[in-house]
């Protein structure tokens, strides 16, 4: 929520447009801010060492060991910031830092792919944003330039310069009179609503997350229980044999109030979590060109596309979210750096909502060409792929099973332990593998090839068939037993390469050729020339020998 | 060459015109070699400094017979699936053994051409091309050429890409 700064940095738009063609700094306050993330646990620590050491002369001499560091740390961050200087020229974005090392990088403002802004909860408090220069260059390994921090309104005015396509570079048709006709705050596509919270709760990766924290935080109290003598009054009326304890009505209470304590504990440090990470959720689309996400209750965060990096779009289901009919809509962009924010943050354009919600937005952010096709208009992939997951299925479940054969080894249980357990892992891991087969689907849809996979998550891609780069094809010894083949798309957007997951050899490289029409055709060739055979083919064409 | 061996559509994608150089067979073997004889090397220390050879005498007799066998069908295995081609318009490459992998990249999305020798390469006058494209799913690599239809090769495909403008990203 950068709404007051926002408008500050628009109010003061052309004048500081020369000011950053000049050697500028960072702001000084950043020196404060990134000595401020050390400068809490470091007094704490100087605090607790001064006050709880017995030997007064040995405490002040940690004290005065802790002092120096923070000297140092402000020091460094102050050399930092003296010795980092960046400017914008007509051309090229340039960013010099360090004395010592030096390093000066230059890069041209036609391969600047994204510019985001974060503001930690001190960056904010002091009225600064850290800006990420995103160039999509994928075979460095810093394609990043990092500022950190520029006072809210100078980020945001460098924001605009450099995502701003200037006359002569490419594609340009109207985009300076778009731009200045208005559409400042951009159209609106999407804002946060209350029920989408809810939403959010069912990805699983934030139960996760709030489950890992409560059960640190039950350990801890399970210390203090103890302390209490608590744990010793539970354990001797804990029954001790397990026919005791299957027959007691006690445990299953005690595991059930457990399971809700869990359960509820979680959804509701997921709903903490997520209301975090959402507030004030923002999707517009700003001169025409560039779409923006802003976000964040304590940390802010704003990202920019320029659509014409767009190539897609991905609908990821997790498994709760798609019982609930939710979904989370994705970019597939080039200059996202996939690898670098492993979370892949960057790239949701929208948060967990309604799957109508994700599907429409995601139609519009692609300028309405396409649409997510719904399940019948996606080619449907060979029965070889449901007996492969079937196989799978199979082969978890015989695991379960040999556990559950060697488990009576440990202690005397009933006869009929191991084939139940079996039978209750093979419902599950069979339907999942039914969920597993109807998820695969390839389809054509205008200038779109769609492919839907997984169960778990079940992720659906639109990419763009320009957009594609290559083919990529596998076919792993079990997958040739039954004629099938994985056909991935490759592509400088995303991932990198978006995969048909078990298609019929035939009509995947068919269906290939019909995508991107031209690549395959030189290499394709009737099924019924088979006198081809590799040897023959090898005597009469000049191979290097 | 991708032969379903089942129903469905008649065309298929043909292997790569062009087998790598006779040479590389040697030159996986060593590689090949080298691998079984470090996992050997590790078996024998472990068995000596534990003195465990009664133990470890079974597993050392079936890594060795594996070994051997690996060294000397893997070579003639991946000759027959390792193939390249290259078009006015695109690049097309066969490889693996057990499990097979086919790329194609057009030549006007290639961003990198580079020819790498290693030391063992060398030995037997080989190299090795590889070919970037602006994605994320790895690069496109020709191991076992001769060093120089490798060089004639990464020449032709730098002055072919050259041409062509534009990488997709």
């Amino acid at each position: 929520m950068s709404g007051p700064e926002t408008d500050r940095a628009e109010h003061e738009e052309h004048p500081g447009r020369q000011d950053l063609s000049r050697w500028q700094r960072l702001s000084p306050r950043s020196v404060l801010a990134s000595s401020g993330m050390l400068a809490v646990p470091l007094v704490t620590a100087l605090v607790l060492r001064v006050s709880t050491s017995e030997d007064p002369t040995r405490g002040l001499f940690e004290a005065a060991g802790l002092l120096a560091v923070a000297v140092l740390v402000v020091a460094s961050a102050w050399w930092r910031w003296f010795f980092t200087r960046f400017r914008v020229t007509e051309q090229r974005f340039e960013l010099r830092q360090g004395n010592v090392a030096r390093s000066f990088r230059s890069i041209p403002r036609e391969r600047i792919r994204s510019v985001d802004l974060t503001a930690p909860v001190l960056h904010r408090v002091l009225g600064l944003s850290v800006v990420r220069i995103g160039t999509g260059q994928r075979s460095e390994g810093d394609s990043e330039l990092r500022l950190d921090a520029l006072s809210t309104p100078q980020a945001e005015l460098l924001r605009e310069l450099l995502l701003r396509k200037e006359p002569g570079t490419s594609d340009t048709e109207g985009t300076g009179a778009a731009h200045h006709a208005g559409a400042r705050n951009g159209i609106e596509l999407a804002t946060m609503r209350p029920s989408w919270y809810g939403y959010s709760t069912l990805t699983a990766s934030l139960l996760l997350v709030t489950w890992a924290a409560l059960a640190s935080a039950l350990s801890s109290l399970s210390d203090l229980l103890r302390a209490f003598g608590a744990t010793s009054w539970v354990l001797e009326r804990l029954p001790t044999t397990t026919e005791q304890a299957l027959a007691g009505g006690t445990l299953w209470v005690g595991v059930l109030v457990l399971l809700l304590v869990l359960l509820l504990g979680g959804w509701l440090g997921a709903l903490v979590i997520s209301v975090e990470m959402w507030w004030g959720f923002r999707l517009t689309l700003e001169n025409e060109h560039t779409l923006r996400v802003r976000r964040g209750l304590l940390t802010t965060r704003a990202v920019s596309l320029e659509k014409r990096r767009l190539r897609g779009v991905e609908l990821a289901e997790p498994l709760l979210l798609r019982a609930a009919g939710g979904g989370r809509l994705g970019a597939v962009a080039t200059g996202l750096e996939s690898g670098a924010s492993a979370n892949g943050d960057n790239k949701a354009l929208l948060p967990p909502a309604p799957r109508r919600v994700a599907t429409r937005i995601g139609a519009e952010v692609l300028d309405g060409r396409v649409g997510f096709p719904p399940s019948e208009r996606l080619r449907k992939h060979p029965r070889a792929a449901l007996r492969r997951r079937m196989a799978r299925a199979g082969l978890v479940v015989g695991g379960v099973l040999a556990a559950a054969t060697t488990a009576p080894l440990l202690g005397p249980l009933p006869w009929w332990f191991p084939p139940v357990t079996a039978a209750l892992a093979a419902v599950p891991a069979v339907l999942f593998a039914r969920d597993a087969y109807r998820s695969l689907g390839h389809a054509l849809c205008g200038e779109f090839l769609v492919t839907r996979w997984g169960t778990g998550v079940r992720r659906t891609v639109l990419l763009q068939r320009d957009a594609i780069i290559g083919w990529r094809l596998r076919q792993s010894p079990l997958q040739r037993l039954s004629g099938v083949l994985t056909l991935a798309a490759t592509t400088a957007a995303g991932n990198g390469w978006y995969a048909i997951r078990d298609v019929d050899g035939a009509r995947g490289v068919e269906f290939a050729e019909r995508a991107v029409p031209g690549l395959l055709a030189s290499f394709l060739e009737r099924r019924d020339s088979e006198d081809t055979t590799p040897t023959e083919d090898e005597r009469t064409t000049p191979s290097e020998e | 060459m991708i032969d379903t061996g089942s129903t469905g559509g008649a065309v298929r994608l043909r292997p790569p015109r062009h087998r790598v150089n006779r040479r590389a067979l040697p030159w996986w073997g060593c590689r090949a070699a080298g691998e079984v004889l470090v996992v050997l090397a590790g078996m024998l220390l472990a068995a000596w400094w534990f003195s465990l050879w009664r133990e470890l005498f079974l597993p050392l007799l079936v890594v060795a017979v594996l070994g051997c066998c690996y060294v000397v069908v893997m070579p003639w295995w991946r000759y027959r699936v390792h193939r390249w081609e290259t078009t006015e318009s695109a690049v097309y490459t066969a490889s693996g053994w057990i499990s097979r992998e086919w790329r194609v990249a057009p030549m006007s999305r290639i961003q990198t051409v580079d020819t790498a020798r290693g030391p063992l390469q060398r030995v037997f006058g080989l190299s090795s091309v590889t070919v970037t494209t602006a994605s994320a799913a790895g690069p496109l690599s020709i191991d076992g050429l001769d060093h120089r239809v490798a060089a004639e090769l990464a020449e032709l495909l730098t002055r072919t890409t050259q041409a062509t403008p534009g990488d997709a990203t």
